[in-house]
């Protein structure tokens, strides 16, 4: 087995008595989608937030490709290749497409603090930005202010940021949120592609999309991750069943 | 040439033919004004980075542009009695050369908004706007029990600091250095605003969060355009200060932080020449109904309520909407 890319390892959080993260210990391994599943309020978006260094864990340690990261903000974590999108699509609205993905170009480089030369005559945020929305599926429409994308495109476009940061593993939570049923069959192709460029950890309550894109599953329950498995070990998992799954499976 | 791209001129056409116009007909009282106009757009454009792109309103800026007159008072002081300003750590005399007041006007009061945005930056929402505030009206304090600079009675000083091969006196003259320096100031923010660095600052003010999730830290963005800002109203400051030949702790009060708020209000948040278009209109309302009646600013603040709940764009927001209809384009205020 190789050596995961994002391994967690320990992991509490408490909110005064509630402990939304017990003790979680989970890997992201190279080249597969990791789903992470559990009923509301389980903890996953609280994972999440740890992960990304949104809010800081009371104990535990996380490791990405190799390097401990508990100890950095943010913004360092997503420059190291972390990218995120956002459970409600996360875009900077007044910015056309070209824009928010030069941003996250320009963010992804480091090189934030120059000061005279018009942006978008800089080749090197340019070209990149066009590629990678060539790549999410929204060519020609760069020009487009990001507020009157369709809500499907809106979800293109944070992908399209995402491998702007020159993605070493994505963290995606609930991408499939309110996307009709042919905009989430697209997505889950999109997604599946994805794959290709980095190990995906997937947080989703669309059960279909999860069976069909996940290598492996961890159902998370009041904050705790009672399985971990193949989709057929979960499927068959009575504990799974019982507390998660229910009459669906 | 984009259509915001010839508002902006024609604002700043103006102003200039105003001065100009006003020159040839003798009207030395009228190019004072519109020198006037120039200096507090200036203040304006500064507050405009932080406010208008980067979504920090500062509600002490008078400190910047009072640390500005206060500096150009300062050396002027002293360029006439000899002393020097400085023994130690350095010595540090007087001057009456704009050339070297503005980069020292510009220089204290970056260094304060360093110090006063590293530590209000740590807030948001009405807690930044109350502790920028705060910071300002320490500074306020400070220079009216200042008594070796003049203390509540300010200082003035008698002859104008001087510009290589100009004369300074003359209106018209000094009209162009400040006009000459606004465009500087505008071509500047102009292209702040769309570089790298204009790209980040407006996005951490449209949201943060994201701007994080693609490795940009907000605190310094923002930080960096507080900082451009105030040394921008510094340089109005200085202006001011050699316009009126005096300085005063009013520069400081927060009226002042008021007044340029409201240049930038009026003419347009976030647009370019928005805060000249605003302190244009505020000195031809003061200037016209202040003589029929001291309460024309009754009619300022209705002014402020129609354009804050009506048209945001302010007045450059109201052109650009007014073009269009004319046109029959696309509404964008």
């Amino acid at each position: 087995m190789s050596d995961p890319i994002l391994s967690i390892r320990g992991l509490k959080k408490s909110f005064g008595a509630l402990t939304a993260t017990d003790d979680v210990s989970l890997d992201l391994l190279p080249g597969e989608i990791h789903a992470l599943i559990g009923p509301n309020g389980a903890g996953k978006s609280t994972l999440i937030k740890q992960i990304v260094g949104e809010i800081r864990p009371d104990h535990g340690t996380i490791t990405f490709e190799g390097q401990v990261i508990d100890r950095l903000d943010a913004a360092a974590r997503a420059r190291l290749g972390l990218a995120r999108s956002f459970q409600v699509s996360s875009v900077i609205a007044d910015f056309t497409v070209l824009q928010n993905v030069m941003l996250a170009v320009a963010g992804a480089d480091g090189h934030v603090f120059r000061f005279l030369r018009p942006a978008l005559r800089d080749t090197a945020l340019t070209e990149p930005a066009l590629f990678h929305i060539g790549h999410a599926g929204l060519a020609g429409r760069e020009g487009v202010k990001a507020s009157v994308l369709s809500h499907g495109e809106r979800r293109k476009l944070e992908i399209a940021m995402a491998l702007a940061l020159r993605p070493r593993a994505f963290l995606l939570d609930e991408p499939m949120a309110g996307m009709g049923l042919e905009g989430a069959k697209q997505l889950t192709t999109i997604l599946s592609d994805l794959r290709a460029e980095a190990p995906i950890l997937l947080v989703e309550h669309d059960m279909d999309a999860v069976f069909a894109l996940a290598d492996r599953i961890s159902v998370l329950v009041y904050g705790r991750i009672i399985a971990t498995g193949t989709v057929a070990e979960i499927r068959s998992n009575p504990q799974v069943r019982d507390s998660y799954l229910g009459e669906e499976a | 040439m984009t259509r915001d791209m010839i508002i902006n001129l024609c604002v700043f056409a103006i102003l200039v033919a105003t001065a100009v116009g006003a020159h040839l007909g003798g009207q030395g009282f009228t190019v004072t004004l519109a020198t006037k106009a120039a200096i507090l757009g200036l203040a304006g454009v500064g507050l405009n980075l932080a406010l208008g792109y980067g979504g920090l309103v500062s509600f002490g800026h008078a400190a910047f542009f009072g640390i500005g007159g206060y500096v150009t008072g300062i050396f002027a002081f002293h360029a006439s009695s000899g002393e020097p300003i400085l023994t130690l750590p350095f010595a540090l005399m007087g001057s009456n050369e704009m050339l070297g007041i503005w980069p020292m006007a510009m220089l204290a009061a970056g260094l304060v908004a360093l110090l006063i945005g590293a530590l209000s930056l740590r807030t948001t929402g009405v807690y930044f706007i109350m502790v920028t505030l705060a910071f300002a009206q320490m500074i306020f304090y400070f220079a009216i029990s200042w008594p070796r600079y003049g203390g509540e009675d300010g200082l003035s000083f008698y002859v104008r600091n001087t510009f290589p091969g100009v004369n300074t006196l003359v209106p018209i003259n000094y009209f162009a250095i400040c006009a000459a320096l606004l465009a500087l100031a505008l071509i500047f923010t102009a292209l702040v605003t769309q570089s790298r660095f204009g790209l980040a600052l407006q996005a951490t003010r449209q949201n943060e969060q994201r701007s994080t999730a693609v490795g940009i830290r907000a605190t310094p963005v923002r930080l960096t355009a507080f900082v451009l800002s105030a040394m921008i109203t510094a340089l109005a400051g200085s202006l001011y200060a050699d316009l009126n030949r005096f300085v005063s702790p009013a520069m400081f009060s927060w009226h002042m932080s008021g007044e340029i708020m409201v240049f930038v209000i009026l003419g347009g948040v976030g647009r370019l020449c928005g805060p000249l278009a605003g302190a244009a209109v505020f000195i031809l309302l003061e200037h016209l109904l202040g003589p029929i009646t001291e309460h024309w600013q009754a009619l300022l603040g209705l002014m402020l309520l129609a354009i804050v709940l009506f048209a945001p764009g302010g007045l450059i927001g109201l052109i650009t909407l007014g073009l269009d209809r004319i046109r029959g384009g696309k509404a964008d205020v």
